[in-house]
């Protein structure tokens, strides 16, 4: 099955291979299609109006929000719609900041996004409570012993990545739950933006209190993100945004907010990007998450055999260990941003520089590296069109 | 645009070279990062008497902050910090887009030949982080002598 023909920016771009998907992912026509019927035919402000476009446009919201939350063995009311897994992170991170202590510490993945760290480092700066890191041993996974000892009754929260966006291990899930709940009371969040486009997740076999992902990361549009909430902790946690929508009555001084998860969705909701995302959940359930990940797994075992067999670039993989399908490298002597360059000429998109991880750039002992990242639009030809560009790259800069 | 028009010999012989990449005694440093691309460099100018005795640069960058970096520290050497400014001023002009005059671009020397990365949106940054970093020095040092 050609699956690069899905995707029409290919026929805007016949030449471009692009690696950059752990970035963010084209979008397949089914996509584009839902949002533009969206625009043609039922824009309309949500949970407002009682007039029919509006009366439609909520429907789609809800609708949208229902298949999201069986995608990842959910209830629809743990669903709620932000605008980016980062929104999502800060919902949690600003939530916690209400209750957590000084004596309180929060444990973060050192493979996490910025956007898993930065709000945290908030809340130890507003209220004082510890920072702490879980490592990694020489396999690149999570140094289990390390993740135990850092455990304890004072620990509440462990926020980890699934996927690691910067090098594309894939975190054992279950082994850190098991761990966290043996040791702590702690609440677990899951980042899933790298993992949920490939991997089946299901909330309840995980066993994590939150999840969040970003709907561009698995074909959706930009402006979708999606906040999981265990049932049982919705009414403990706080909102980010407050204003309209949200409430139940405003008086001058007061107000009373809207129960459930209503309570988060300040302001006029994307409908349009919600729709985006079911289709994209259509769209990946028609073709089955087995079959991407087959697809996906040969183009990352073409990869790293293509680029083992160039000895000046140093690989970022370690064997034997689960995986995203995203490879991380660097060429000896060059800078990623030049590789990029010329890359980029050879009409490949590579993503450079410290992948909005740098507290992990800095534990690995590099300023910065290259990553090229797969999805079910890319052939072996544009992996043959990388190496081809690396080889220039090495020839340009190291004479070779 | 080609490759080989980026990556000039200029820049390939300022970036392999690295003369000027190398710690100094200096009163003055400004550091300048580019976080997109990781480029993270410093620039640290030793200034006597309004002028610029010594100029060097440290830290990391990809070859067009490097070579930039470099051909910076060659051009403001042994220049009185007024000249010093005014090379800095109009090679950023440039950059931004504004045409020079003969002369200027004569003063601009090596410099003048980076002209062409002003077409180029994701690497002006990088041509440029070193000379902010200078600009940053001058308006410091003019300010605390006020």
């Amino acid at each position: 099955m050609d699956y690069k023909k899905l995707f029409p920016i290919f026929e805007t771009h016949k030449e471009l291979a692009y690696l950059d998907s752990a970035a963010t992912n084209q979008k397949p026509e089914k996509v584009i299609k839902a949002i533009d019927e969206y625009n043609r035919k039922f824009n309309a402000s949500p949970n407002r109006g009682s007039y029919g476009i509006s009366v439609e446009a909520t429907c789609q919201y809800n609708q949208a929000k229902g298949k999201v939350a069986k995608f990842i063995g959910a209830k629809n009311t743990e669903i709620i719609f932000v605008k980016s897994s980062t929104e999502g992170l800060n919902l949690l991170a600003n939530s916690f900041s209400y209750e957590l202590t000084k004596e309180d510490n929060i444990l973060i993945g050192i493979t996490s996004h910025h956007s898993n760290i930065v709000p945290w480092q908030e809340v130890r700066r507003r209220i004082g409570a510890e920072l702490r890191y879980i490592y990694l041993d020489k396999n690149g996974e999570f140094d289990y012993s390390d993740l135990e000892s850092k455990l304890d009754s004072n620990t509440k929260v462990v926020s980890f990545s699934h996927g690691v966006n910067a090098t594309g291990i894939l975190h054992d899930v279950k082994k850190v739950v098991d761990l966290v709940r043996q040791n702590s009371n702690a609440k677990i969040i899951l980042d899933a933006c790298q993992s949920v486009a490939h991997e089946k997740i299901d909330v309840r076999a995980l066993d994590v209190d939150y999840l969040v992902f970003s709907a561009h990361k698995i074909f959706g549009p930009v402006g979708a993100g999606v906040v999981y909430i265990k049932e049982e902790l919705i009414e403990g946690t706080k909102p980010l945004l407050f204003g309209g929508d949200m409430i139940e009555f405003v008086e001058e001084q007061e107000t009373i907010l809207r129960s459930g998860t209503q309570k988060f969705e300040g302001g006029t909701q994307s409908v349009e990007a919600a729709v985006g995302l079911a289709a994209a959940i259509d769209f990946v359930e028609e073709i089955g998450l087995d079959n991407i990940k087959k697809v996906e797994e040969e183009l990352l075992n073409y990869a790293i055999s293509e680029l083992k067999k160039l000895d000046f670039v140093k690989l970022y993989h370690y064997e034997g260990i689960k995986k995203t399908p995203a490879i991380a490298f660097n060429i000896e002597g060059v800078h990623p941003h030049d590789v990029s360059q010329f890359c980029d000429f050879h009409n490949v998109a590579i993503r450079t520089g410290h992948h909005c991880a740098q507290p992990l750039m800095k534990y690995m002992g590099i300023p910065s590296c290259c990553r090229a990242s797969f999805s079910i639009y890319n052939k072996k030809e544009d992996i043959d069109k990388l190496v081809v560009a690396l080889i220039e790259v090495n020839k340009t800069f190291n004479n070779n | 645009m080609s490759l080989d028009r980026i990556y000039t010999n200029l820049i390939m012989e300022h970036n392999k070279n690295a003369h000027n990449k190398r710690e100094i005694a200096c009163n003055c440093m400004e550091r300048g990062h580019n976080p997109n691309c990781g480029d993270d460099i410093t620039v640290q100018l030793n200034i006597e008497n309004d002028i610029v005795k010594d100029a060097a640069f440290i830290g990391i960058g990809c070859a067009i902050s490097t070579a930039s970096s470099s051909i910076l520290m060659d051009l403001i050497k042994g220049k009185k910090i007024s000249d010093a400014e005014r090379i800095v001023t109009n090679f950023l002009n440039m950059i931004k887009g504004e045409e020079l005059t003969e002369e200027q671009m004569e003063e601009l020397d090596e410099a003048a030949l980076l002209e062409n990365i002003k077409n180029m949106p994701a690497r002006v940054k990088c041509a440029t982080l070193a000379w902010n970093g200078a600009r940053v020095i001058f308006e410091k040092h003019e300010a605390n002598k006020n």
